[in-house]
């Protein structure tokens, strides 16, 4: 299945013009700085903002075309979505919230396995750390078989050394997933570690020259390095 | 003492309470998150009781409820009694009377939910109604709690609106401070006040719950 949207949307400073695709078990990295419309263009895909105009299709299925008045609810798109922060449900403990949706039981109980947090399954989320919090924040948006997996900024909220273990994880994770996975983030670093595609949304566009940019400008040995070290790692525009 | 006007009292403020929590709760919920024309008019209105002298509330309450009122003959026509002057009646009257104290409370509670909290709900597949009974009200226990003492405690205390509709039947529509006024009426200073000390560990009772619930949810 493939992802495929266009979006037109006046924000506050900028129009938000963007359009792009993602294949399935792919993950596309939309990178750029913070409040270049990255977020929006996730709660469009969610179908929790309204575009002022353009498409969105899954596979042979509509989910926004503003030319024929389509809008699918959010409810009816079956995918998970990963919020920076306060995603869980407070009054349920973490396995009570992972299962809110679950298809399975056991495979919430696998997913806790999975992310390491099985001896937390009965602590509500105030009781946990915050990257406990978020890995229990994926295993909700999971135990749902999502048909797309939106991540906005999932580990941004932690510190360095719990970012990086999650992000491994994740990495470890996308190779057994077969939907469309759309992350997004403003670090450089997470953006070359985890992508199969990158992004980079400036202002509202798609900005072809931003990472080169960024990276010239401020240049972290670790990613040039890495940057021209990954093979699999492509720009779409 | 006059138990039975004590037990009027309660049961009036118990019945309250809880039609009310059913009742202002989905009320609550739509001046929370809806948007329609006429939200602040509707809102106003809603909140009217609370800035009506009572006796104005009781007289446009037997208008209604009163033989020639609408609301009076549809329920003469469905069973023959009267609303005026009993249980029901007055029932009614002290739900109207404090339909603000239970909405405001709900209405602020449901509106410190974070909106990511519903919107994740929504992803998770959850209708709207589905949210609001499985996300909203869960998180909103001490805010309902809250709501539910003010509406009990202001049940208890209403006089003129529950004379006005209800008299003064023992029994059916005799509460408490009725009690307590007839009893000084009559010089039966002794009877007053014991009827009057009884609601004053109540009342207390009450207030330091309500605080309790206010610290919980940091209002």
């Amino acid at each position: 299945m493939t992802l495929s949207a266009s979006f037109r949307k006046r924000l506050k400073y900028f129009d938000l013009e963007i359009s792009f695709a993602c294949r399935a078990g792919k993950m596309l990295v939309m990178i750029g700085p913070s409040g270049g419309g990255k977020t929006t263009v996730i709660r469009m895909l969610a179908g929790l903002t309204m575009p002022d105009a353009g498409r969105v299709v899954f596979g042979d299925e509509v989910w926004f075309d503003s030319a024929r008045n389509i809008h699918l609810k959010p409810q009816k798109r079956r995918l998970g979505y990963v919020f920076q922060d306060y995603s869980l449900f407070p009054h349920l403990n973490l396995f009570d919230n992972a299962a809110f949706a679950a298809e399975s039981k056991k495979e919430v109980h696998d997913l806790f396995e999975l992310f390491k947090i099985s001896h937390l399954k009965k602590r509500k989320p105030h009781m946990v750390s915050g990257g406990e919090r978020q890995r229990c924040a994926i295993c909700q948006a999971l135990a749902r078989h999502p048909r797309l997996l939106l991540l906005d900024e999932p580990f941004s909220a932690l510190d360095v050394v719990t970012r990086r273990g999650l992000r491994e994880e994740l990495k470890i994770l996308k190779g057994r997933l077969s939907c469309p996975v759309i992350y997004v983030t403003h670090d450089i670093h997470e953006a070359l570690f985890l992508a199969d595609e990158i992004l980079p949304v400036v202002d509202g566009k798609i900005d072809r020259g931003w990472m080169q940019r960024t990276i010239t400008r401020e240049p972290g040995e670790g990613i040039s390095a890495r940057g021209a070290r990954e093979p699999r790692l492509s720009l779409v525009y | 003492m006059d138990y039975l006007a004590l037990y009027v009292t309660l049961k009036l403020a118990l019945v309250t309470t809880l039609v009310l929590m059913v009742l202002a709760a989905p009320v609550a919920y739509l001046l929370a998150y809806a948007r329609f024309p006429g939200k602040s008019l509707v809102e106003a209105l809603i909140y009217l009781p609370m800035a009506l002298p009572p006796t104005v509330i009781g007289f446009y309450l037997i208008i209604v409820m009163g033989p020639r009122g609408w609301a009076g003959r549809v329920w003469e026509a469905a069973t023959g009694g009267s609303l005026l002057f009993t249980f029901l009646g007055i029932t009614i009257a002290s739900v109207v009377y404090s339909v603000p104290f239970a909405v405001q409370p709900m209405k602020a509670a449901f509106q410190k939910i974070d909106r990511r909290l519903l919107e994740n709900a929504y992803i998770l597949g959850l209708s709207k109604r589905a949210a609001f009974l499985r996300v909203i009200i869960p998180n909103s226990v001490a805010g309902i709690a809250a709501a539910a003492v003010l509406v009990f405690l202001h049940s208890i205390g209403a006089f003129g609106v529950l004379l006005m509709v209800g008299g003064s039947i023992p029994g059916e529509t005799k509460v408490a401070s009725i009690a307590i006024y007839e009893a000084v009426e009559m010089m039966n200073y002794e009877a007053a006040g014991l009827i009057a000390l009884s609601f004053i560990p109540i009342s207390y009772a009450f207030l330091l719950l309500i605080n309790r619930l206010n610290a919980r949810t940091g209002a």
